[in-house]
């Protein structure tokens, strides 16, 4: 009852506003002991995320692979399911896109790879959630647990097949030939050149989109289609679902699928946005901070995408810090990144009582 | 309220409880409650599920902290914040789900959290040489070595009490304790009583089953809907009238209805039979008939079945054996039947909890108003939901349906019970179902709108449906059913025509007390 008095901006904007307010003051006490003035640092950490052109191209690119995570954890979420797989989902999503673009980038045109490759970063991704998906649905398995272990037997069938495999002939490195142009996804500075628009050369690319039209459809999916009704459903009353008929196991099945495709996709911006080939390690633990991603986000897709460009920024940020203040190594901006995520997702409901509870008493009293 | 038993009486009270009230939220569970228990007796508290005996013996270990009131123990006023503190008093509780670790010992479980040093090496010798007195004191003997999940449930529980005496208890709560027993081991468990109170323990004894009351108690005291209602000595009292104080005289509720014109059969079941996980069977070859026009009541004691019945029936869980004959179809454990085919067949429930089943609280009121009808196309598009049709007739049946306040917006956790409660028997009635199952239509909603509830069940069946009413309400059973059928323990075990029920029989039928009357009592 008390929640209903509860100003809605509250919950959505002031509460994760004071908890990054919070990380950024215990980052600024650690910077404080490393000897560096803390003030100085946040000015080089906000000028590089958002100070000029290429800062800003490179923190939305960053955010692209993160709204994909983010939106394949708050999918899975709202089913009452957690997805840790994220990563290995990515990883294979990859694989999926650069086994296209190898096969077809010699003999197709950019037109016809596109949307196959986005298809096969989807269906690679999916098909690696089914199992854990169907384990948890048919087996019972849990699906925090197989999801982590899809991981590494992604980590793992990933060295296995670019050694043994997809490596190029000749190469000291596992990785894959370089595709043909017409096999990656512009730039986006390259197509707003022709207008004489420059907007720096930076990563960001037309993925970006994509990652923006599956907020609009993650968020038509939950909230205005039956199968996001019944999804909703499942994950806040399981009872009631299986009272209204609603097939649970077929749920999770499906909705592991839409998760684990979503996933796939930031196989799309890397593979075929940024590096043109297939490579190692490209998913860079996008899938983990896509956890926090949707945590902050409230698993709201609008949520997730300021949540995204935050960390995607904290990335860039970080970045031109470490090169401007050497002493702050890029580990201290992982510390710092941690922090953002330890206060907005794990200590999310450290200071909620109270906060709220400052903004029911007037109300009852 | 009688005092009669303590007018001759010599003891200390063991324990006095004097105005204690607990509320959660909107519910009162303890209301003003007294209670004397003399020291050295076994002291019975009977009534009927949800009266608000397990709340007032959660109060006495330290679970919660009563509202207002306060507790005597031998004499002493004390405060008893939680568990350790209602230990330190000599107060042990046996647990109706048992608190044991089923990998570990006899020994273990009972050391634990009284392990006495850092070393095990020290306290199991101890505590050896303790349960070996203890065993041949209250005549308790169980194998300390044995590993507690091998153990049948009777012995468990030897385990529990042993776990209280061991850490002192001089007081002992038993909340239904037989619930898990077989007849014989219940009946062990009684002389297990008996000796304990020959060493000058005291015990209580929480059940609503009348035959263990007359059993094994000095004195009893009678709880309903949360007030202590009657104190007697347990020789001077009978079965019918423990039962009557169980289930009260309440203010007779009125609802006009005329002859029902009862049609032909709609659904029939046959030996309907259902075993859960732990392989307990919940329902015993039940057989029922649903005729149109004709409203079913089944009454009982809740747990006895009337739940697994509704499940059955509507498809939720899948039966073990038996048949439903239903639409034309045959239903069986090998030809089933899920909850979303039942409704496509024309049935509608109303599930006895709205909050766990009925509803999704988080929803919005017009989303929960289609909650297992969501795939009708009268809701959907090709692809996206058709929200203005489902908004505009979920404001038409608010209006028809008096659900206040009248916004389909409003998140369904917000609506008093009663309006949820119309929300959910809106949307199954408005389908135009052939059968209606309804489980527990008034409960938490208050007077106005159970007139209105009950209105509408009646207007229901006099439009030709079969009805089949759950309800602990006697009251509410007999004021709607044209037949009545009990269910104990899983079965039917009585039927009576509407007209013909009187609340002592029920009552007594509900406690399975029926059959034996004549010869025991």
């Amino acid at each position: 009852m008390s929640q209903a008095k509860v100003p809605v901006w509250v919950n959505v904007g002031l509460i994760p506003l004071i908890n990054i307010l919070l990380a950024f003051v215990v980052s600024a006490l650690v910077i404080l002991a490393i000897g560096e003035n803390p003030i100085e640092a946040a000015g080089y950490l906000v000028y590089g995320a958002f100070g000029y052109d290429e800062g800003i191209g490179y923190t939305l690119y960053y955010a692209t692979n993160l709204i994909f995570t983010g939106l394949a954890v708050s999918v899975a979420f709202k089913a009452g399911l957690f997805n840790i797989g994220g990563e290995g989902q990515a990883y294979i999503g990859g694989l999926g896109v650069g086994l296209l673009c190898l096969w077809l980038d010699a003999s197709m045109p950019f037109w016809v790879i596109a949307p196959l490759a986005i298809l096969g970063a989807f269906i690679f991704g999916a098909a690696w959630a089914y199992i854990p998906a169907y384990l948890q649905a048919k087996r019972g398995s849990h699906i925090v647990i197989t999801t982590i272990m899809f991981n590494f037997i992604a980590s793992s069938l990933m060295v296995y097949l670019m050694v043994n495999w997809l490596k190029e002939e000749g190469r000291m490195s596992p990785a894959s030939r370089i595709f043909e142009e017409n096999a990656w996804m512009p730039y986006l500075y390259e197509l707003f050149e022709p207008f004489g628009i420059d907007i720096g050369d930076s990563p960001l690319n037309l993925t970006f989109l994509l990652a923006l039209v599956c907020c609009v459809l993650v968020w038509g999916l939950i909230w205005h289609t039956r199968w996001g009704y019944q999804l909703r459903t499942v994950g806040t009353n399981a009872t009631a679902a299986e009272y209204a008929g609603i097939d649970n196991s077929k749920v999770t099945i499906w909705v592991m699928l839409i998760s684990g495709g979503l996933a796939g996709f930031v196989g799309v911006n890397e593979i075929m946005g940024v590096n043109h080939h297939l490579l190692l390690n490209f998913t860079a633990g996008y899938g983990f901070a896509g956890i926090a991603v949707a945590l902050m986000g409230r698993n709201h897709p609008i949520g997730i995408v300021l949540a995204a460009i935050l960390f995607g920024a904290l990335y860039q940020g970080g970045a031109e810090l470490a090169f401007e203040m050497p002493s702050i190594t890029p580990e201290i901006v992982v510390v710092i990144q941690g922090l953002v995520i330890l206060f907005s997702g794990a200590l999310e409901n450290m200071l909620k009582g109270k906060i709220e509870a400052l903004f029911t008493r007037p109300v009852t009293a | 309220m009688s005092d009669e038993h303590m007018s001759n009486d010599t003891h200390a009270y063991a324990i006095e409880l004097k105005g204690i009230s607990k509320r959660f939220g909107s519910v009162q569970a303890n209301k003003d409650i007294n209670l004397q228990v003399p020291a050295g007796t076994v002291h019975g508290i009977i009534g009927e599920n949800g009266a608000g005996k397990s709340t007032l013996m959660s109060i006495i270990y330290g679970f919660y902290e009563a509202d207002t009131g306060s507790i005597e123990v031998d004499g002493q006023s004390l405060t008893i914040r939680n568990s350790q503190d209602a230990i330190r008093a000599g107060i042990g509780m046996v647990h109706q789900h048992f608190m044991l670790v089923d990998t570990f010992t006899v020994l273990e479980n009972i050391i634990l959290g009284a392990e006495g040093g850092a070393l095990l090496k020290d306290g199991v010798a101890g505590a050896r040489k303790e349960l070996k007195r203890l065993e041949q004191e209250f005549n308790l003997e169980v194998d300390v070595d044995a590993v507690v999940g091998d153990l049948p449930v009777g012995l468990q529980q030897r385990v529990e009490i042993l776990k209280a005496l061991y850490r002192g208890a001089r007081i002992l709560i038993l909340d239904e304790p037989t619930g898990v027993l077989t007849p014989q081991e219940a009946d062990h468990l009684f002389r297990i009583l008996h000796a304990l109170k020959e060493q000058g323990v005291t015990v209580m004894l929480i059940t609503h089953k009348l035959r263990e009351i007359l059993a094994s108690t000095d004195n009893v005291s009678v709880m309903r809907q949360g007030q202590m209602v009657a104190h007697r000595v347990t020789k001077e009292t009978s079965k019918e009238e423990l039962a009557e104080l169980m289930v009260g005289k309440k203010v007779r509720l009125k609802v006009d209805k005329d002859v029902p014109k009862i049609g032909e059969t709609v659904l029939k079941a046959s030996d309907l039979t259902f075993v859960d996980g732990q392989g307990v069977e919940r329902l015993k070859r039940v057989s029922l008939e649903l005729r149109a026009g004709e409203i079913v009541g089944i009454a009982g004691v809740s747990g006895n079945g009337q739940s697994e019945l509704l499940n059955v029936l509507s498809g939720i869980t899948p039966m073990s054996a038996g048949e439903i004959q239903f639409a034309g179809r045959t239903i069986t454990a090998s030809a089933p039947c899920n909850a979303a085919q039942m409704r496509e067949l024309k049935m509608a429930h109303v599930p006895e909890d709205r909050h766990k089943m009925g509803l999704v609280t988080g929803f919005e009121a017009y989303e929960a108003a289609i909650l297992g009808y969501h795939d009708r196309p009268d809701y959907n598009g090709s692809i996206l939901m058709n929200r203005k049709a489902m908004l505009a007739e979920c404001e038409e049946r608010m209006a028809a349906w008096d659900v206040r306040p009248p916004n389909p917006h409003l998140k369904t956790a917000n609506f008093s019970g009663g309006n949820q409660q119309k929300i959910v028997i809106a949307r199954e009635v408005e389908q135009n179902p052939d059968v209606l199952l309804i489980g527990q239509p008034t409960r938490g909603v208050d007077i106005g709108a159970i007139e209105n509830i009950h209105e509408q069940i009646v207007k229901l069946r006099d439009a030709g449906k079969a009805i089949l009413l759950v309800s602990v309400e006697l009251d509410e059973i007999m004021a709607l059913s044209d037949r009545i059928m009990v269910m104990f323990d899983g079965a039917v075990v009585g039927e009576v025509s509407g007209a013909e029920a009187n609340e002592q029989t029920l009552g007594l039928m509900m406690a399975n007390a029926w059959n034996e009357e004549g010869a025991a009592v």
